[in-house]
């Protein structure tokens, strides 16, 4: 069985949109993990 | 099945998003969510509880997190009128950038975020007041009311008032008189404020089918209400002074500001029928945000003062 598989070229204005799009999830996720750290340390010192 | 490929040449690119991280932060409505924030903030600084600083900061990450939420779910259900009034027209999803489902998909995970967090590090009451605050706005007040009846944003009006009960249960984990004084400040300025703008923006919100209460009960009728709530609010404003949450100083600029405000509702209301320009009712619509900000900064600073004091003193 074959599968077709369409392939699509981004435009210029659309890659780098996306590549924004991927900065900030980047950013937000390593954001996440600083304040979920941060939350644990203040949590365990209050125990 | 498809492949997004940046160096593949074989088909013209259709319909991949060219949303980039300005149109999400649009949806969360930024202006509102500023002012959301310093009421929430006023709330929290103004209550007599105390938890870490650290957590204190998470709690206000949390409002203006669930604020903007509510904003994108606002957006969602409502793109289609947005597209048809000039106010609204350039929001990300009428100018076509992000699609209603990602905005839904958007609202719904921060809202979840928002809450989950604020219950996991603070406390349940104000995770509580917080989901309720979302619900209020996106479902009683976007789905249910705005396009149904006048009253919209008298009801509506409520879901701007919490944040202050949240930032104050954030801080004490109950819910209690002087916060709820704090909601109704915000609750009664709603209607003068709204129904200001509303009058200068008739034909916006008629065009939309949105039944604010100018195109519903007049012009003559929306006046009246504008000067009647605002002589309820005026009194109500200085409220925290009499219940002695506020100082001498608020207590002074807020009769003062209160006063103005009756003024600038007496001349709406005598403006006369058929007034194009409405200068006195732009004039109250600008007063009325100046009016609320300064009324929650001088809480604020008298708050931030007098624990500043405690700090010196101790």
């Amino acid at each position: 069985m074959t599968m077709m598989i369409e392939r699509i070229r981004l435009t210029e204005a659309e890659a780098r949109a996306r590549r924004k799009r991927s900065i900030a999830i980047g950013l937000a996720l390593v954001g996440l993990v600083v304040l979920f750290y941060v939350i644990t340390l203040v949590k365990m010192g209050a125990s | 099945m498809t492949l997004i490929d940046a160096d593949a040449s074989v088909v013209p690119s259709r319909g991949v998003s060219l949303a980039e991280p300005g149109d999400y932060v649009a949806l969360l409505k930024p202006r509102v969510m500023s002012l959301v924030m310093l009421t929430a903030v006023t709330g929290f600084m103004v209550a007599p509880g105390h938890i870490h600083p650290l957590l204190g900061a998470v709690a206000m990450l949390c409002i203006a997190i669930g604020a903007g939420a509510s904003g994108a779910l606002n957006m969602w259900y409502d793109a289609d009128i947005d597209r048809l009034m000039a106010r609204t027209a350039k929001r990300p999803i009428p100018l076509g950038r992000i699609e209603r489902r990602e905005a839904l998909a958007f609202g719904l995970t921060l809202s979840v975020f928002s809450v989950v967090v604020l219950g996991l590090t603070v406390n349940l009451v104000a995770a509580g007041l917080l989901a309720f605050t979302i619900f209020f706005y996106a479902v009683i007040y976007t789905m249910l009311l705005k396009r149904t009846t006048p009253q919209n944003i008298v009801i509506g009006g409520a879901a701007g008032a919490f944040p202050p009960m949240v930032g104050w249960a954030c801080s004490t984990g109950t819910i209690s008189i002087e916060s709820i004084t704090l909601f109704m400040i915000i609750f009664l300025w709603t209607p003068p404020h709204f129904w200001a703008l509303a009058l200068f923006k008739l034909k916006d919100y008629g065009s939309a089918g949105v039944p604010m209460m100018p195109n519903v009960a007049g012009e003559a009728s929306t006046k009246r209400q504008i000067f009647a709530y605002s002589l309820i609010l005026a009194p109500v404003g200085v409220a925290p002074y009499v219940l002695g949450f506020a100082g001498p100083v608020y207590g002074v600029a807020s009769a003062i500001l209160g006063l103005i405000f009756v003024l600038h509702a007496y001349r709406t209301l005598k403006m006369p029928d058929g007034d194009v320009k409405m200068v006195a009712a732009k004039k109250l619509f600008g007063f009325s945000i100046v009016y609320l900000f300064t009324l929650f900064a001088l809480l604020l600073g008298e708050a931030v003062v007098a624990r500043a004091w405690t700090m010196v003193g101790a």
